[in-house]
């Protein structure tokens, strides 16, 4: 028995692994919620403007790269961040122009502005693959590890290693940034109020002289920089693939939903619960039980509780789980 | 009369273009083209039964297409040697022992009263109740698996006529959305939505990983066929020399003849179908449909079940599906869990259906026929577009990569096509009456 190094091992390959795909899903969500709140509609394009703007921040990246231009041991993609958080918003500004604001000024159904956003992702997902492609691409570069396994070993003297990516530490700090700064704006500017206004009570708002044309802008450009930000480190994490982003729709959507659409704290809080219980249920129990349990009573198997390509399935039980008892997501969003 | 008219005029444009590709390409492009415009055109009834005449948001086509395909492997496909005796049934037993879990945690949850009792039996009754049925399953599963994995590892089929497997994939689509309807249906619209979306995702992942069903990703190839090998036909000197009597060589005439047998069954199945729907939309019936869709609140008030009204119209159509699903893999002659993408078979008969006219049958059959036309054409005559755009370039980089991109030019028209009829003639191309 041996607990230190079951938990060591759990936390390597539980626990940082899930906090960064939650901080990932979570930043996603909060998009999704806030399109949800403010244009009151379940936007299906979101995993392709998050694809979008992640390739925007590969070009640009690939550019300074190209132009010797890096930060240390940083990946270059955090430079040309920014660049792309700026290219997403304006195309989805451009998008809103062209595309919803016909319906906003028509007051369309929700499920209207629903199929009009599958047009969109159709539009954004032949865009991205025009540009750079279906294929692979790894664009992280920089440090790989903050700690690796051997150091860490060689560090602590345990059988087990811990490590530590970069991508990870970016992931989670990059987050919490992101987070605060969004509730910051939320809770303290007078936009961020005029936003929350409008999204609870639109007559009442546009009685206030609140300028609704205004807050649909600011959401946009929100929702784009917090797309971007959320693929940017999905992709540095993992790899970047038009069609995987087209996938994470499913679990961002669930995160959102689980945790109230329409409820920012829940966007948050609904992305840890997804990625906590994705990765728990894939993963192989193992390495932990043996150190865990005393010795000779460790498992013969694998103590797998599903295979890891039935990932989505648990998002989804999650999600049905939730709607079926409690409708409104875990912080009370709205049912309209 | 002039609605007739402008209606058989539409028809006649798409059956124009296919002729068109004809004379330009070749007929056996056509040809393919008609035949998975059948397909289409059925999909797309099905889902115009659910979206048009109910207004439910299904977007998980995908899933009853795949299960429809699963369908024909499970009926066509000969059974494999001792696999049955194997651990063919000790996988049919854990299954119904999983279904039993969770039938006694619905009916505990039903019978006990809210407490903390029955949250802790119901915890109990699943976890209890998930070890058993892997202690049962997966020696099955391995058993199953490990009969000669090269060629099949799976249980196989029935061995029957492959034609029997389009009702059984409607059936066996039908009794999945009847479990999806009963749980999902009370939602919202856009949460249904996300739910079905979810449920394609998770069949498309029990296809693909569950090896002793259909061989996974592994495959299944060589189905049998409704129609005769095009190599046989070569083979009879009767048909040689028919084929030669309209001039035609031999192989052409071959793979020509067989597409068309199987246009005929195609066609006769939309037929079918499309009588179906049409004395659906306009019975006593359809009124109902069309009266919840408008208003459920209303309707209700009349005394009318919407709840089982949408389950009933849920099912009809994902069966229409399965049908369809059957029918295709059955013209592939193969099923590839890999190749079912979301974009390609949910969103795509989606926009079918917007563009040919929601709750219009006929609508969505035009819609079915010309969306697959163009997404088959649209590739060449984007091909053609760059082409002509980079004809006065240099050769380089950017002319590859421009000449390489051609090929995802579809998705931007889908898009952009969707969005334009949304915004110009949001009813479509033949409205609703």
């Amino acid at each position: 028995m041996d607990l230190l190094n079951a938990f060591i091992t759990l936390a390597n390959f539980v626990i940082i692994p899930a906090i960064a795909y939650g901080s990932q899903l979570a930043l996603g969500a909060l998009g999704v919620t806030l399109i949800y709140g403010i244009l009151r509609f379940s936007n299906f394009a979101h995993g392709d403007t998050m694809a979008f703007g992640t390739m925007i921040t590969i070009l640009f990246t690939w550019w300074f790269q190209h132009l010797g231009i890096s930060l240390g041991p940083l990946p270059t993609a955090l430079l040309a961040l920014p660049f792309g958080i700026a290219g997403c918003a304006l195309f989805v500004l451009m998008t809103d122009r062209a595309v919803y604001r016909f319906y906003r000024a028509q007051k369309a159904k929700p499920v209207i502005l629903v199929i009009v956003s599958m047009g969109v992702m159709f539009i954004m997902n032949g865009v991205v693959r025009f540009i750079i492609g279906p294929d692979d691409h790894n664009f992280g570069d920089g440090e790989r590890f903050i700690i690796s396994a051997r150091t860490f070993r060689e560090l602590t003297g345990l059988q087990e290693g811990l490590a530590i990516r970069t991508s990870t530490g970016i992931t989670v700090m990059t987050a919490v940034i992101v987070v605060i700064a969004l509730f910051w704006f939320l809770n303290k500017t007078r936009t961020g109020k005029s936003m929350r206004a409008y999204s609870d009570n639109e007559d009442l708002a546009l009685l206030s002289g609140i300028n609704p044309e205004k807050v649909v802008v600011v959401t946009w450009v929100i929702v784009a920089a917090l797309a971007t930000v959320a693929g940017t480190l999905y992709g540095l994490d993992k790899s970047f693939k038009a069609f995987t982003y087209f996938q994470l729709l499913l679990p961002i959507f669930a995160s959102a939903i689980v945790g109230g659409l329409g409820s920012p704290v829940g966007a948050i809080a609904g992305g840890f619960v997804i990625a906590f219980s994705e990765v728990t249920i894939t993963y192989a129990w193992k390495k932990v039980l043996v150190y865990a349990l005393p010795d000779g009573m460790g498992p013969d198997g694998l103590v797998q509780l599903l295979s890891t390509d039935y990932k989505f399935a648990v998002s989804f039980i999650i999600l049905l789980v939730v709607l079926l008892f409690r409708p409104t997501g875990l912080f009370k969003g709205k049912s309209v | 009369m002039s609605e007739m008219v402008k209606n058989t005029g539409l028809f006649a444009i798409v059956a124009g273009l296919i002729v068109i590709t004809g004379l330009m390409q070749s007929w056996n492009t056509a040809l393919l083209i008609l035949n998975m415009g059948l397909i289409s055109a059925i999909m797309a009834l099905g889902v115009n039964l659910q979206w048009g005449f109910a207004g439910l948001f299904n977007v998980g086509i995908m899933g009853f297409v795949a299960l429809g395909g699963l369908a024909s492997v499970l009926i066509a496909m000969p059974p494999t040697e001792g696999a049955w005796a194997a651990g063919g049934y000790g996988i049919v037993l854990g299954l119904l022992m999983g279904a039993a879990t969770i039938v006694a945690a619905v009916l505990t949850y039903q019978r006990m009263p809210a407490s903390r009792a029955r949250t802790l039996a119901m915890l109990a009754i699943l976890i209890i109740g998930f070890f058993l049925y892997r202690a049962v399953y997966d020696p099955g599963v391995d058993a199953v698996e490990a009969i000669n994995p090269a060629s099949s590892g799976n249980i196989g089929g029935l061995g029957l006529p492959i034609l029997l497997s389009w009702p059984v994939g409607g059936l066996l689509a039908a009794g999945v959305a009847w479990i999806i309807g009963k749980t999902a249906l009370g939602l919202r619209s856009d949460y249904l939505a996300i739910a079905t979306l979810g449920i394609a995702e998770i069949i498309i992942a029990v296809m693909k990983n569950e090896d002793w069903l259909a061989r996974g990703v592994k495959n299944v190839i060589g189905l049998p066929r409704p129609v005769p090998l095009e190599v046989d036909l070569q083979r009879d000197p009767e048909f040689v020399e028919r084929a030669a009597s309209f001039g035609m060589d031999a192989v052409t005439a071959s793979t020509i003849y067989v597409k068309l047998e199987y246009a005929a069954l195609f066609a006769v199945v939309l037929v079918i179908l499309l009588w179906m729907a049409q004395r659906a939309l306009n019975s006593p019936w359809g009124r109902m449909m069309r009266a919840i869709r408008d208003n459920e609140v209303a309707a209700e008030a009349m005394g009318k079940d919407v709840t089982a009204r949408h389950l009933q119209i849920f099912i009809l159509g994902s069966a229409i599906c399965g049908i369809a699903g059957a029918m295709m893999t059955t013209l592939d002659g193969q099923l590839t869990p890999g190749t079912y993408q979301p974009l390609r078979f949910t969103f795509l008969v989606w926009v079918m259906v917007i563009v040919g006219g929601s709750g219009n049958n006929f609508g969505a059959v035009l819609g079915g026929f010309l969306i697959w036309f163009l997404w088959v054409q649209v590739e060449p005559m984007g091909l053609w577009l760059m082409n002509t755009v980079t004809s006065g370039m240099a050769d380089g980089a950017l002319k590859t990569h421009l000449m390489d991109s051609a090929a995802h030019m579809r998705l931007f028209t889908m898009g952009l096509i969707l969005l334009l009829v949304l915004r110009f003639s949001p009813r479509g191309l033949i409205p609703e009456k």
